[in-house]
């Protein structure tokens, strides 16, 4: 006997101008995330379905974030939040996005 | 008629330039991936439309682009560059053990048998291998698993592995040059690699003739004689004419022995040429003149090229990979400045103009000569 399946949602995720060009894409993606909605998860379903990005918000093999980038939303830093918090319910519910953003560096 | 096609690679972008055998007219594209430093690109010999390029950025780390039809059009591919095994500790600036780190692809190096081979030679200092066009990438581990790796300590620029040199007469040796380690060479195709030191004297260290611990800053070759090897040190420029096992020095009557690039004629190989830097301090030309300077005799005696060249107020830097030759007759020679202007002569370097003179800052010029 299997258990219900798990929810799928639909995240917003706002993209930095050099990763949407990478991945072909307008500023925004919606995502299909099943599970709990975390931070890791919503970025293994963004490289999931653009694996051109995979190395670009993550390093490979720790999946740490690039030092350089920052994951915000709804007005809250979440860079350094564990990437198993789940994220805001309002990013849950898609009524606000995920932004990765490029961190203000090198004048 | 022939046609040249020029790859330049800079701080914000790829560019093209493109001209007919003439070299007189060019056109340039781009930028390509504009916003990216572009450390490299460079052509198959096999297919010279197979292009592949190194598109990196402190923001997003390393992209792997390949073009199928000489740059009109560009796929990502790999850009998994994950050291063999636990990678371990190389030397800091400070002399502390510091844990190796991928930080991008300074040069990549196509087979000259097979389009879809490519070597990549990355910082922290390792060799990447692909037998698929640039998908997937293998460490050939054996260089950095040297006896001698824990020991290797970064350059100015980071301990980046900047020159690949595959021999065309031995398919299983290869040279490599790492800043600040020094050369190594392989006989059985990467599996394991011998510092090619001995004749270097870099005054930095405790040991100025130590194994390893030279700052090298390029290595250039000619195809018709892969034993001569021709070295822009730090300071010093030297040659070897037993494939790397020992050096002496040529510089000669150069103003100044520092700088970083250095090539060969096409088809003289002991005409050389090099961009005389005033220090390491300083990073520019003596005087503000901007000059490449030209061995026929491979060292030692050297002349002065100043047609077309700034001679006065200029205070570019040449990088190492910034300097390269067509195969046309007469040869062209090519270079570009960190203050983003490619001067290129038609006729061995007697005469120079610049193609470009506004880009980014060039980190790289590689020239393809097209049928």
């Amino acid at each position: 006997m299997t258990g219900p399946a798990p929810q799928v949602r639909l995240v917003r995720v706002e993209l930095p101008h050099h990763l949407r060009v990478l991945a072909q894409v307008g500023s925004e993606v919606t995502l299909e995330v099943a599970g709990p909605v975390t931070l890791r998860a919503v970025l293994d379903a963004l490289e999931a379905r653009y694996p051109v990005l995979c190395g670009t918000i993550r390093d490979y093999g720790t999946l740490k974030r690039r030092p350089f980038l920052r994951f915000f939303a709804c007005q809250e830093d979440l860079s350094h939040e564990s990437p198993d918090a789940p994220l805001p319910d309002a990013v849950q519910s898609g009524a606000e996005p995920l932004l990765i953003i490029g961190a203000i560096a090198g004048g | 008629m022939s046609k040249v096609r020029v790859l330049v690679g800079t701080h914000k972008g790829a560019f093209i330039l493109t001209s007919d055998g003439k070299r007189k007219d060019w056109q340039i594209s781009g930028p390509h991936f504009p916003g990216w430093e572009i450390y490299h690109m460079k052509g198959s010999p096999v297919n010279p439309d197979r292009l592949y390029a190194s598109q990196t950025s402190g923001w997003f780390g390393q992209v792997v682009q390949r073009s199928d039809d000489g740059g009109q059009t560009w796929t990502p591919v790999g850009n998994k560059f994950v050291y063999d095994g636990v990678p371990g500790t190389h030397q800091w600036y400070d002399g502390t053990p510091h844990p190796w780190e991928f930080k991008r692809v300074w040069h990549l190096e196509p087979s000259l048998t097979d389009a879809e081979a490519v070597y990549a030679g990355a910082e922290d200092a390792a060799l990447f291998h692909s037998a698929d066009g640039g998908g997937a990438w293998t460490e050939l581990s054996g260089l950095r698993q040297h006896d001698t790796g824990k020991d290797w300590q970064p350059g100015a620029g980071g301990m980046c592995l900047h020159t690949v040199i595959l021999d065309p007469a031995d398919p299983n040796r290869i040279y490599i040059a790492i800043s600040a380690a020094g050369a190594f060479r392989t006989d059985d195709g990467g599996k394991t690699w011998k510092p090619i030191n001995k004749g270097l004297v870099s005054g930095t260290g405790p040991n100025p003739t130590a194994e390893v611990g030279h700052c090298v800053h390029h290595v250039a070759m000619h195809p018709d004689r892969p034993g001569v090897l021709f070295m822009q040190k730090h300071w010093d420029v030297m040659r070897s004419d037993n494939a790397g096992d020992t050096w002496h020095e040529v510089s000669g009557n150069l103003p100044t022995d520092f700088g970083f690039a250095i090539d060969v004629h096409a088809h003289e190989p002991e005409t050389i040429y090099v961009v005389p830097i005033k220090s390491d301090s300083h990073h520019f030309p003596i005087d503000g003149k901007l000059r490449v300077y030209r061995s026929r005799t491979g060292g030692n005696e050297w002349e002065e090229l100043a047609k077309g060249l700034p001679d006065s107020d200029c205070y570019v830097n040449v990088l190492r990979d910034a300097m390269s030759v067509d195969k046309l007759d007469d040869c062209g020679i090519y270079f570009g400045t960190t203050g983003g202007q490619v001067y290129a002569s038609s006729d061995s370097g007697d005469n120079w103009t610049a193609i470009a003179r506004d880009l980014p800052a060039v980190f790289s010029v590689e020239v393809q000569t097209l049928p």
